[in-house]
């Protein structure tokens, strides 16, 4: 089983959602988180003084797939979150050694 | 006794009721600008004056502007605790003035928190405030509304002087008292919700129709006229301050149209019922203007002027001071002539003596207050306080929750 984890804009979270759906992903974990990426910050202005804010607000998403699925969910978020421009975010995976479903008391990829 | 007009009654005690509206205006074009920990300390610091400058006003204020001592410079203690005020002799009863000027009195203490947002020690600002009202609102109030200044020649309709150049001259005296903000200049503090100051500033903006319109004191053709040219003012205050800030600053911004509508607010303040035709127009533009260039006094001084009262309250109001020296006209209010008509340089002089001195007299004063109250009690939260905010450090309280 594998974490997927993406950093993705906040505008794209719908398209890579209704993507994932698509391809029978059974659920996603979402966070509105800020940071910076080689996209840095922007400027805002109050009253004439210029502010740097260096931390931009971006989504979060994550979803524990099975092993063999991680290439297609990859893909299909990669595909649904770009707009080609900077500061299109990152995805990563990690590997996940156990995985409980709470209601039924599954485990393994059945908790899935 | 002159008779009593029921008209001019109605129109004065709903011009009160517009200035309270006021307080709880400001307190929102303030609060939207400061950071969010620091919310309620804003709101607080503006409501209270609500609650301790009306009680002084009740007990002694008024009395000390309009008891008839004889001289142009303090009032006398006839009036205590509002006894026999509706013997004073007008067309509108003596308590339809108290509630009027009590506003007035609420909002000019509050102004100040613009300048001290986010470090103010709530006690030590309840103290400040009370001791304020006392010794430089009320004679401040006297000399220009009841008094030497008005008797010289200077004219202010609806505070000018009394009013912004008093509480800009004080903020500037408690800034450099109590020192800047933590951070100041090197991290960001930007506005936490500007939607809130959007709104403030229309409280404000509406209030201020009672705050000019209403200080003739009647419902005639120069309150009319005042409150065509306070909402003429605001509307190119406006216009002029995104003009330059679109070509300064790159964008014309919500807090730009607030502040230069503010700012022109201010400026129409004393003269509002003395100008007519282009005049509201013009004095509303160049404080839009000059107020958004004053900006860069306090960067270069190194002031931390939270909210900028300086360059909004102290260079409004002396705009506004000075160019009715120019924009005076009897045909809107019989007696005086500025240079523009006719009238000669006499007028501006005395606006600049009455400016002047109320600016030095405030500043006086409130810095020796300020210097005895942050050597006695502390003006000033400590570091770990101003770190978790007003809210929590002086109220127990946040905002904001989830």
């Amino acid at each position: 089983m594998k974490l997927i984890t993406a950093v993705i804009k906040p505008f794209k979270l719908d398209d890579v959602k209704d993507a994932l759906k698509a391809i029978d992903v059974t659920g996603i974990t979402v966070s509105e988180v800020r940071g910076f990426g080689r996209q840095g910050g922007h400027t805002e202005t109050y009253r004439g003084a210029e502010y740097k804010i260096d931390f931009v607000p971006k989504v979060s998403l994550a979803t524990v797939v099975d092993a063999s699925r991680v290439d297609d969910v990859v893909d299909t978020i990669a595909k649904s979150a770009a707009t080609g421009k900077i500061g299109d975010g990152k995805i990563w995976v990690t590997d996940v050694d156990r995985v409980v479903r709470i209601r039924t008391g599954e485990e393994g990829p059945e908790a899935i | 006794m002159i008779a009593l007009d029921s008209g001019h009654t109605a129109w004065v005690l709903m011009s009160a009721a517009l200035v309270l509206f006021m307080t709880p205006g400001l307190a929102f074009f303030y609060g939207g600008m400061v950071r969010s920990k620091n919310m309620l300390g804003m709101l607080m610091q503006n409501i209270f004056a609500m609650g301790l400058v009306s009680t002084i006003w009740a007990i002694v204020g008024f009395s000390l502007v309009f008891g008839d001592s004889g001289n142009g410079w303090i009032g006398n203690f006839d009036f205590l605790f509002l006894a026999d005020v509706n013997n004073l002799d007008g067309d509108i009863p003596g308590m339809a003035l108290v509630a009027f000027q009590m506003m007035f009195a609420v909002i000019t203490p509050a102004l100040i928190t613009g300048a001290t947002a986010d470090r103010l020690k709530f006690g030590s600002y309840a103290v400040l405030i009370g001791f304020w009202s006392l010794l430089v609102y009320i004679p401040a109030a006297k000399w220009v509304f009841n008094g030497w200044l008005l008797d010289m020649g200077a004219l202010d309709f609806a505070g000018g002087t009394a009013i912004h150049i008093n509480a800009g001259v004080a903020a500037l005296a408690v800034v450099i008292v109590i020192g800047n903000r933590k951070g100041h200049g090197t991290v960001a503090m930007p506005p936490h919700n500007l939607p809130l100051t959007m709104l403030g500033t229309g409280i404000l903006w509406f209030g201020w129709i009672g705050f000019n319109a209403g200080s003739g004191l009647a419902a005639d053709g120069v309150a009319a006229q005042a409150l065509v040219n306070t909402h003429l003012a605001a509307a190119t205050g406006m216009l002029g301050w995104l003009l330059v800030e679109k070509l300064k600053a790159g964008h014309a911004t919500t807090l730009g149209a607030a502040s230069g509508a503010v700012a022109g607010l201010v400026a129409i303040t004393p003269c509002a019922g003395f100008v007519g035709g282009p005049a509201p127009l013009i004095i509303g533009a160049a404080a839009g203007v000059l107020c958004f260039l004053a900006l860069g006094i306090k960067e270069k001084m190194n002031w931390d002027d939270s909210l900028d009262v300086i360059a909004v309250h102290l260079i409004g109001g002396i705009v506004g001071t000075l160019l009715l020296g120019f924009f005076a006209d009897t045909a809107i209010n019989g007696e005086f002539d500025g240079v523009f008509y006719g009238g000669g340089l006499e007028l501006l002089k005395d606006q600049f003596v009455a400016a002047i001195v109320v600016g030095v007299f405030s500043f006086v004063v409130t810095f020796a207050l300020a210097k005895i109250i942050d050597s006695t009690m502390g003006l000033r939260i400590d570091e770990e306080a101003e770190l978790r905010g007003l809210d929590q450090s002086q109220h127990a309280e946040s905002a904001y929750t989830s």
